[in-house]
């Protein structure tokens, strides 16, 4: 411990904090390096690193804007982009109540287990009693802590004339610990509270893992997304500038957008020209140019150089945010999926209502008491309490989704893998989704090593999406930059410097070329060279379609681009392919798919795939797509390859098996001790290691998936 | 007897002071950033 100054610095009472996702953070050095680097600079009070979740919450000074704090943390070498507030996280707060749930139905669990040790072992009279009545003390109030996900779950369903796994637990549990306590209150032999409880315990357990998992997911997606723009730079009539944020923009401002910087609203250019990337709206990668009066949407990525726009519609006037009710609409069918846990819950639970009213009936027209009837009709319940089926769903669901999200797919839910198991026709996009989305130069080779080099130097200093597609290729290839002379970049033009006294330049080129191909030309001296992009097919598209169709799911290629552009695509995969679809066009594909009565996995990447992502039946993007495709898809895939998308199916199916095993051995299990209960053989200490044996069957059944998702 | 009516309360308030660490821990946003917290261990300050 070092001294500590004792007239501490009081925190600035007005200071704000900002969140910025960083996805570069990997190691510890990045941690120090951020929160020392970021501390230094004025301003900032200090900022905290949350490795987890990628993200960087500074606590600042309100006059630093999001622009200069995200200046800070470039200087200090990472890229980021401004989160906007997150609010309170309602996932984050439930996953915390059921811990906690958790851990109070696992310290009653443990203490109510050792007074009934003692009670099996031989207790009996006034100990045992004392030893019912210290359990009862511990098992009321966490039944009512513990048990109220159940029971506000299982009231929410039959409120609404429904029953899932919710109803039996909770019935199972209030009645067993209703029983118990007129057992103990009559001083009876037998009390179930350890089991009432244990039952919660387990179920807690899955529910618990359930939500760690849906957490972690949706971390990663949210890790990723490219938020737009949270603001912008507004010039006033003096021409002075000030920081305006999104939803105070209002049409009509004039906003500033320097190269490098999302624009925050749709709008009309009235000066400078420079190339826009709309990307995530068009999926081409290529940079749209505008001029004065070019029509731009908020969310474009302006390239080149600085221009000024006049604001027509901000916030939720946008073409994002039309396209995003469009999504919204489109979900809602996804909405009515039931999942497997629920459709075995609505055969399971009248089955077992019946069962234990039969044996109640049975025992007492035997000539039993009502006392012990209830007795045996209460130790039915308990053991056919849907323990093992609570955990079958979840445990193997689990194990799937941390398998494929180590080999690189994050799928959102449970109810995803199961639906994803069911598709039987997937819809590929082409650009971005076949292809990498991004332009890959395709003759580098063809320059000489020492070009290389000064290529690389060149296209290190600009944004502009063809250089960062050099930097990358020439990078990958190991090729260390030239040192060049004053570098200057002129917008529209490209880079221009001095290498052994001789000019080079890369920039557009001069000579004539093919309309639609992207090529940008280096210069050194008198000599020229053309260098040519294209968008690459991702390495592994044709076996993966391949693979697909030999998996029984049928493939269609859907896309916005012209249909001569998809013709070598869709013979290279022998697929059908259908061009020339705006939004609304794929999502009645869609539509007309699902009428025919198939069930269909839509794989896209752009913000015009996003409908037809929220109505198929399953999805999945990849890391590059547009934050909205992401967040509507079920599942989101990183790296260049294509074959996440069969993997994640084939785990999809086979957790979706041992699913099924599960249940066949929970079911198995309750044959073998239904009639022991109805026969008022199961005593609390048979009932404790039925439950929990075949907990942990079904669990150790679905850690087979572990290593299965290949 | 005796020796249970001493014991029993000892070993319960034990398990009551492991729950009411965990709660504290949980909400000290202790179990917030768990990779992070494995890395920081590795941070050398000055």
């Amino acid at each position: 411990m070092a001294t500590q100054p004792v007239f501490a610095e009081a925190p600035a009472p007005d200071n704000i904090e900002s969140l910025f996702a960083v996805p570069a953070l990997h190691c510890a050095g990045c941690i120090a390096k951020i929160e020392n680097g970021l501390a230094k600079v004025p301003g900032i009070e200090g900022a905290r690193v949350n490795m987890t979740a990628r993200r960087v919450a500074i606590r600042h000074d309100p006059a630093l804007s999001p622009p200069e704090l995200k200046a800070a943390i470039a200087a200090i070498g990472f890229d980021a982009e401004p989160l906007a507030d997150p609010g309170v996280d309602i996932a984050a707060a439930e996953n915390r109540a059921l811990i906690r749930a958790l851990a109070v139905s696992g310290f009653a669990a443990m203490n109510i287990m050792l007074l009934s040790v003692s009670i099996w072992s031989g207790a009996d009279g006034a100990t045992r009693q004392m030893f019912h009545w210290l359990s009862a003390l511990i098992a009321l109030p966490t039944v009512a802590y513990a048990g109220q996900p159940f029971f506000r779950s299982a009231f929410a369903a039959l409120r609404q004339g429904r029953t899932n796994m919710d109803v039996p637990i909770s019935i199972g549990v209030l009645l067993t610990t209703g029983m118990s306590l007129y057992e103990t209150l009559t001083g009876g032999h037998h009390a179930w509270f350890d089991g009432a409880v244990m039952l919660l315990f387990f179920l807690l357990a899955g529910r618990c893992l359930d939500s760690m998992m849906r957490g972690r997911a949706r971390a990663g997606v949210a890790a990723l997304l490219k938020q737009t723009a949270p603001g912008a730079m507004v010039l006033d009539e003096q021409g002075a500038s000030h920081w305006v944020r999104a939803d105070a923009l209002r049409p009509g401002m004039h906003m500033l957008a320097a190269a490098g910087e999302r624009l925050a609203a749709d709008g009309r250019v009235v000066d400078g020209s420079s190339g826009l990337d709309i990307a995530f709206l068009t999926g081409e990668s290529a940079p749209v140019r505008v001029g004065p009066g070019a029509d731009v949407q908020a969310g474009a990525l302006n390239v080149d150089g600085p221009i000024v726009v006049e604001v027509t519609a901000a916030g939720p006037n946008t073409v994002i945010a039309d396209i995003a009710r469009l999504m919204e609409e489109a979900a809602q069918g996804k909405s009515r999926y039931v999942r497997i846990a629920d459709r075995a819950a609505r055969l399971y639970a009248p089955c077992v209502h019946l069962l234990a009213a039969l044996s109640f009936a049975g025992w007492m027209i035997a000539g039993a008491g009502v006392h012990q009837a209830l007795l045996i009709a209460v130790a039915v319940l308990l053991i056919t309490c849907p323990c093992a089926l609570g955990l079958a769903v979840p445990a193997a669901q689990i194990v799937a989704c941390g398998a494929l999200m180590k080999r690189g797919v994050l799928v959102k839910d449970g109810s995803a893998l199961e639906r994803l198991a069911e598709v039987d026709q997937a819809v590929f996009d082409k650009t971005g989704t076949l292809t990498l989305g991004r332009p890959t130069p395709r003759d580098i080779d063809r320059l000489e090593a020492q070009d290389k080099g000064v290529v690389l130097a060149l296209a290190r200093g600009s944004r502009h999406p063809l250089s960062i597609a050099l930097r990358q290729a020439l990078e990958a290839q190991g090729v260390m930059p030239a040192r060049l002379e004053d570098i200057r970049e002129q917008p529209g033009e490209g880079m221009s410097g001095r290498f052994d006294g001789e000019t080079v330049s890369l920039g557009r080129p001069r000579s004539l070329i093919s309309l639609f191909d992207l090529a940008s030309e280096y210069r050194r001296g008198a000599a020229t060279t053309l260098l040519r992009f294209a968008d690459a097919p991702r390495p592994d598209a044709v076996e993966t379609l391949a693979t697909l169709n030999a998996m029984g799911i049928t493939t269609l290629i859907a896309s916005g681009d012209r249909p001569e552009a998809l013709e070598a695509i869709a013979r290279a995969t022998g697929t059908t392919a259908i061009g020339h679809l705006r939004p609304q066009d794929k999502l009645a594909l869609i539509g007309r798919l699902k009428a025919a009565g198939h069930r269909v996995l839509m794989v896209g990447d752009g913000l015009n795939d996003g409908p037809a992502l929220a109505a198929g039946h399953a999805s999945m993007a990849p890391a590059s797509a547009s934050d909205a495709s992401q967040l509507a898809a079920d599942a989101v895939f990183l790296g260049d390859r294509l074959a996440p998308v069969t993997m994640a199916v084939r785990t999809a199916r086979r957790s979706v098996a041992v699913v099924k095993q599960n249940f066949a051995l929970a079911i198995g299990y309750n044959i073998f001790a239904v009639p022991l209960a109805i026969l008022g053989h199961v005593t609390p200490l048979v009932a404790a290691i039925a439950m929990s044996t075949s907990s942990l069957v079904v669990i150790a059944n679905a850690l087979r998936l572990k290593g299965n998702a290949r | 007897m005796t020796g249970i009516s001493i014991l029993i309360p000892i070993a319960l308030s034990l398990g009551l002071l492991g729950l009411a660490a965990f709660f504290w821990a949980l909400r000290d946003g202790q179990f917030d950033d768990a990779d992070g917290a494995a890395a920081r261990i590795l941070i050398d300050e000055e």
